[in-house]
């Protein structure tokens, strides 16, 4: 970072990385000579979140974008790099005692509301276990008055706290886990595709309500979909990621209006455009390659319209090019 | 004439707490060579339709009363061993998951010879030409040495790609595709929705296309029918239905999709769900939820009504004209 910001970002990312080690057992790495085998998730992902932002993170399966959301909640410890919550070394306090405090500061939001909540808690347990587990409250009728709070926050009624998950559809489920999550008056909430489970005008709902409650109470959002239409109707900053990088990471409207690398290109164009009845395209060739054995380079190459031999063999920076931070050759030397 | 005519077609799922009655008074036509989408949310009952008309109604769940008729005849009623020589050479089927539509233990040519020597009077080294030619036609590189691969050995955009190779394998004249590209990534399903499209076109066959996906209905169908609880709300040209939707439910759910043209602050949303199909309310099953509800829709149930371009299942357009079917 060239110039130091006024106010230091709620949330900062630096070359964050998480690789899995996927060898095959230590009998077969003997016998047959195989070597230990490592899956870069994500690596070297660097981004900053402003309080009361939302960040975006887009990509197709298997880019690594949840393994980021997991890294920011402390479900995983990163190999390399480290997240500043606020200031402080988020990793390094996680251990010590002092984590359990930063985590209620942090909460998270799942994709699969059916799998999220568990089925033989009533609802009252499950939005009132992060305020026992963090100590908030003890007393069993101020919990009662906070759980009705939240699930009215979230537009249920208090009386539904005696139900079981299964009495609820899709959409309320969802907005269990979201009373959940600000359970604990959290500042920074990471959702992992929390609407990618839901028809299109429940989906339109739990938007809504993320996005009231974002102004009311100042929240900050690390929101993850694959959805392009809908991260353009919650974001501020959009992060478009490809087998574990940041390609290109710029305000909602400009990467929107003029994305610049080829990626992002392709993703805009492959959205169905609603409007646009019975319009034909040529489609981008290719799939995404296996991370276990990623291209050398720039690993978008083998699918890039302007490759050339420098992105078969070096790998592009993320470079700021006027605010919009960008990993391409081709942009960098001018040729898009 | 219309390639397959549905005429007031009900499901129903007989239970030991009553008969749930899953598909209420479905009727469209599909003609030759069209693309019709079936689009809904969760329990609309589209996939439902496609399953009803492919004859793979999971048991309890059964044709109650109606008619599909293919080419002018009834296939509502054949019995298994008839349905077989419907199934693959008239009426091709593509299901959501590739991987699961494929059977692991045999190679992708030996899937496609069987069908193609199960529908056609060809020979083995015929057939073989054939599932080759029709792997080229899909878009699989170097056919000659993929036609010997497991499934597994390929990606899944590449396995949906054989998928729609075996639907089209015996020259079916329509096929029933039930949200062939949900399980795959943004850029593979924009390649999958134009081979779809393209390759039907080629070969001649009509597409009942089953989606939640509004974007994918609105690049590549001709007419899309609205499905809500179990009924029709509303059918017409693409272009009419997204642009001016008649029914209020289309309407709603339209403007509940995120656009990628225009800032909104917040999206419209229908309140509420859908029912259950155990608790379908009386009248216009949408009026609980309606945004332009009146006394008439809590207790009388509207036929498809002409509204502009489209029809739709709304008492609003009750003074334009009285019901009409199909």
């Amino acid at each position: 970072m060239s110039a130091t910001p006024p106010k230091s970002p709620l949330v900062q990312a630096r070359d964050l990385a998480m690789s899995f080690d996927v060898s095959p057992p230590w009998l077969n790495r003997v016998l047959e000579r195989k070597p230990r085998q490592y899956l870069a998730a994500v690596d070297g992902v660097s981004f900053e979140i402003e309080k009361g932002k939302t960040l975006a993170l887009v990509g197709e399966s298997g880019c690594g974008k949840s393994t980021v959301a997991r890294l920011l909640v402390g479900l995983y410890a990163p190999t390399r790099g480290d997240f500043q919550f606020d200031g402080l070394d988020a990793h390094g306090i996680f251990k010590t005692a002092g984590g359990l405090k930063l985590r209620s500061r942090i909460q998270m939001i799942f994709q699969d509301p059916y799998a999220s909540l568990n089925p033989r808690w009533i609802v009252e347990d499950i939005v009132g276990e992060p305020l026992i587990e963090h100590g908030l409250i003890t007393d069993k009728d101020q919990l009662k008055a906070k759980v009705g709070d939240l699930l009215k926050s979230v537009g249920l009624s208090p009386l539904d706290m005696v139900k079981y998950p299964h009495q609820f559809s899709g959409g309320q489920r969802q907005r269990i886990s979201i009373a959940r999550a600000l359970a604990t008056e959290p500042e920074f909430l990471v959702c992992d595709e929390p609407t990618s489970a839901l028809d299109v005008s429940v989906q339109a709902q739990v938007l809504n309500i993320m996005k009231d409650l974002q102004r009311s109470r100042g929240l900050t959002y690390l929101f993850i979909s694959h959805n392009l239409a809908v991260v353009r109707h919650v974001s501020d900053q959009v992060g478009v990621m490809y087998l574990g990088r940041l390609v290109e990471l710029a305000d909602k409207h400009t990467l929107f209006d003029s994305p610049r690398h080829p990626y992002t290109r392709m993703l805009i164009d492959a959205i169905p455009k609603m409007h646009d009845t019975g319009r034909a395209r040529t489609p981008v060739q290719g799939e995404v390659p296996n991370p276990l054995n990623p291209p050398t380079g720039c690993t978008f190459h083998p699918r890039c319209p302007h490759a050339n031999d420098r992105c078969r063999s070096t790998r592009p920076q993320f470079l700021d090019f006027a605010g919009v931070k960008i990993a391409c050759h081709a942009v960098e030397e001018g040729r898009i | 004439m219309s390639l397959l005519q549905v005429r007031n077609l009900v499901v129903e799922f007989p239970g030991r707490r009553g008969t749930l009655r899953a598909l209420d008074d479905i009727s469209f036509d599909i003609a030759p060579g069209e693309i019709l989408g079936v689009v809904g949310e969760s329990g609309a009952g589209k996939s439902l339709t496609g399953a009803a008309i492919i004859g793979l109604l999971e048991p309890p769940g059964r044709v109650a009363s109606g008619q599909i008729l293919l080419e002018g005849q009834r296939i509502d009623n054949l019995d298994h061993a008839a349905m077989r020589h419907i199934r693959g050479r008239k009426i091709g089927a593509i299901f959501q998951d590739p991987l699961t539509s494929l059977n692991p233990l045999y190679t992708v040519g030996q899937q496609l010879v069987e069908t193609i020597l199960a529908h056609l009077p060809v020979s083995a080294a015929e057939a073989r030409a054939r599932a080759i030619n029709l792997l080229q036609d899909t878009g699989i590189s170097a056919p000659e040495q993929r036609i010997d691969h497991y499934p597994h050995q390929f990606s899944g955009g590449m396995r949906q790609r054989v998928v729609i190779a075996l639907a089209l394998a015996a020259e079916p004249k329509l096929i029933v595709a039930d949200e062939p590209t949900t399980a795959l990534d943004v850029s593979v399903q924009a390649q999958i929705i134009s081979l779809l499209k393209n390759v039907c076109a080629q070969h001649g066959a009509a597409v009942m296309l089953i989606t939640h996906d509004m974007g994918v209905i609105a690049e590549t169908c001709d007419r899309v029918a609205v499905m809500y609880a179990g009924r029709i709300a509303e059918i017409g040209p693409v272009h009419e239905v997204i642009n001016m939707p008649a029914h209020p439910y289309t309407a709603g759910l339209m403007a509940a999709i995120p656009d990628m043209t225009q800032d909104r602050e917040r999206l419209n949303q229908i309140d509420g769900a859908m029912p259950r199909l155990n608790a379908i309310p009386q009248g216009c099953a949408y009026n609980p939820r309606c945004p332009q509800v009146f006394e008439r829709c809590g207790h009388e149930r509207p036929d498809l009504l002409l509204a502009g371009a489209t029809r739709a299942a709304c008492w609003l357009h009750a003074k334009d004209q009285q019901g009409v079917t199909a």
